[in-house]
């Protein structure tokens, strides 16, 4: 295909930069290891080898550089390594028939997709319905627009433990609820402002038009407004179900999760064990491919149904 | 008002007028201060007319039409449109609109853009269907029903889109500057085919233009405007036949009318310099 070359052409630099950065990064790991081992290095004591840079350690020790490649706990590991993390918390367990294994990344992949396909649906009906309020109203629109901006400059981070707090509070078992709105409150955004532009990109002729058939509100919003707003609407929900993903992740990280692929993320960095982290992250940029892949494939399909070129 | 309906015949001649327009004032409240878009408005539209509008940018020719459609709001003196206000005349549907741009809804193929008016105005699926179809014949448009906008041409379009507006059988035909965007052959024709609908069709016709050819080879009488305040400063009824060929436009009767029509034009342009 032709339009994958120039996709295949960045990803092959990526990896390329990847591969070189490993021996770099993982040159101290790799020394130790060979310290260890019996071997020799240079300068022997690993105290002395904090002192020197990096680039200085692997010209003395050419002889070791390659062992950066094969650590067990490496800094930076290898795209094999991770994709052979991938398979073995995946493929291999679903293979044992273990894939809801508590140790299985289908598992937590599985609790992180539930939260956030609640929250990308709560976000998108919340958005939505701002969205139809802000143009048929001025006070909502002067009234709610700049809360909707000023609700994005607060740090999710910071925001997203007081939720779980105050959810346990009000008691709300479990977390996929408080999840649920972390993501939603992430998500509800881009929608709200792909709708609100969508929904007011009939111009001034269009709507002319509709008066002179003394149309009612509802069918200019049904026949121009909400049909016009289409092509902003997937947009938006693109950008939303990733942000919904997000923001569901984040809500995982606060000490306490378990489960899902934040808490893994937390618990491989708590843990020392990078591959495992690494891992979890490849799984949510995987989940967060497909989930945005299917609303593409979705978008085609109805703008085609539409008539539309998509 | 009324007693045409008894005449069979069809006769373009008497003042039965459809659209009335008396001392009609409409001063635009702006930023800058009021502007005077139209002033002191006189003129009788009569039955089955063709009426075209003619004056540079400015004059207030759409102004008006959007006055007579209800889309504006005179500020003073007296319009009437089938002898009722234009609100009600609209929601009457006496007429159907035709605008500069054929403004098509990309997501519709053609006979459902068409179907657009008849849906709001709640005709029920086959006699939908039956208008839907005989307006396509009427311009011309059956073999591309099924096809959606953008694969018609923009002559193509406008001509669904005046499909559009005589769908729900308006007596009135409002058109501004319809054919504006298009290219002198494709005009010429789509002037020739609109001439024939007309015919066929007998309907009223308020026609926005800024051609003098075009004004003058439609029209049965020509409104000339100018600008600030827009105002009436000529109106010229056709002494050309209801029969024009293309050619009509090398007689000396056409050039004649359209030397008239420049004059108009000119008067206002001094006025406003």
């Amino acid at each position: 295909m032709k339009n994958s070359l120039p996709i295949l052409a960045v990803l092959a630099a990526i990896v390329a930069i990847w591969y070189a950065a490993v021996a770099p990064m993982n040159i101290r790991g790799a020394l130790d290891v060979a310290e260890r081992s019996g071997a020799e290095v240079v300068p022997p004591a690993s105290v002395d080898r904090f002192e020197q840079p990096i680039w200085r350690l692997m010209i003395d020790n050419p002889g070791h550089v390659a062992q950066g490649y094969s650590l067990d706990r490496p800094r930076l590991p290898t795209p094999v390594q991770v994709g052979r993390e991938l398979w073995k918390s995946t493929g291999e367990m679903a293979l044992k028939g273990r894939a809801m294994s508590k140790r299985s990344l289908i598992y937590h992949g599985w609790i992180t997709l539930q939260a956030t396909l609640w929250g990308f649906a709560l976000g998108t009906g919340l958005g939505m319905a701002g969205a139809i309020a802000i143009v048929y109203s001025r006070v909502v629109n002067m009234s709610l627009m700049p809360w909707a901006i000023i609700s994005q400059t607060v740090p999710i981070v910071a925001l997203a433990p007081m939720i779980i707090v105050l959810s346990s509070q009000v008691g709300i078992e479990g977390r996929t609820v408080p999840k649920a709105i972390i993501s939603a409150y992430l998500c509800y955004f881009p929608v709200l402002v792909g709708m609100v532009k969508g929904l007011r990109s009939p111009g001034a002729a269009q709507l002319d038009l509709l008066r002179t058939y003394s149309a009612s509100g509802l069918h200019v919003f049904l026949k121009l407004r909400l049909p016009a707003s289409m092509p902003y609407l997937f947009t938006s929900l693109k950008i939303g179900i990733a942000a919904a993903l997000v923001g569901t992740i984040v809500g995982e990280l606060p000490t306490g999760a378990i489960s899902g692929l934040g808490a893994r993320i937390l618990i491989g960095d708590q843990f020392g064990t990078p591959l495992a982290i690494w891992a979890a992250l490849f799984a949510a940029a995987i989940l967060a491919g497909g989930l945005v892949t299917f609303l593409d494939f979705a978008q085609r399909v109805t703008l085609r149904r539409m008539g539309m070129q998509a | 008002m009324q007693q045409m309906a008894k005449s069979s015949v069809p006769d373009r001649s008497p003042r039965s007028s459809v659209i009335s327009a008396s001392n009609l004032d409409l001063t635009f409240q702006t930023n800058d201060g009021p502007v005077h878009a139209l002033s002191g408005i006189d003129i009788d539209i009569g039955k089955g007319e063709f009426v075209s509008f003619i004056g540079p940018s400015g004059c207030g020719k759409t102004t008006f039409l959007r006055c007579i459609a209800a889309l504006e709001t005179p500020t003073g003196g007296q319009l009437t449109v089938n002898g009722m206000t234009p609100d009600a005349a609209r929601r009457a549907r006496a007429y159907g609109y035709v605008f500069q741009a054929a403004g098509l809804y990309p997501w519709r193929s053609i006979e459902k853009n068409i179907a657009l008016p008849l849906e709001i105005m709640g005709y029920s699926k086959s006699d939908q269907d039956a208008r839907i179809a005989r307006v396509l014949d009427l311009v011309e448009l059956s073999n591309f029903s099924k096809k959606y906008p953008w694969q018609l041409s923009g002559g193509m379009q406008q001509r669904a889109s005046i499909a559009r507006a005589l769908a729900f059988d308006a007596d009135i035909l409002l058109m501004d500057e319809p054919f504006g965007a298009l290219d002198e052959i494709v005009r010429d024709h789509l002037n020739e085919q609109l001439l024939e609908l007309w015919a066929r069709t007998e309907k009223t016709i308020g026609f926005v233009t800024h051609s003098i050819p075009e004004a003058v080879y439609l029209s049965t009488k020509i409104v000339v405007m100018s600008p600030r305040p827009g105002r009436i400063t000529d109106i010229i009824e056709s002494p050309l036949p209801a029969k024009r060929p293309l050619d009509i436009r090398d007689t000396p009767e056409f050039l004649q009318v359209a030397h008239r029509v420049r004059e108009g034009l000119r008067a206002g342009h001094a006025y406003d310099d």
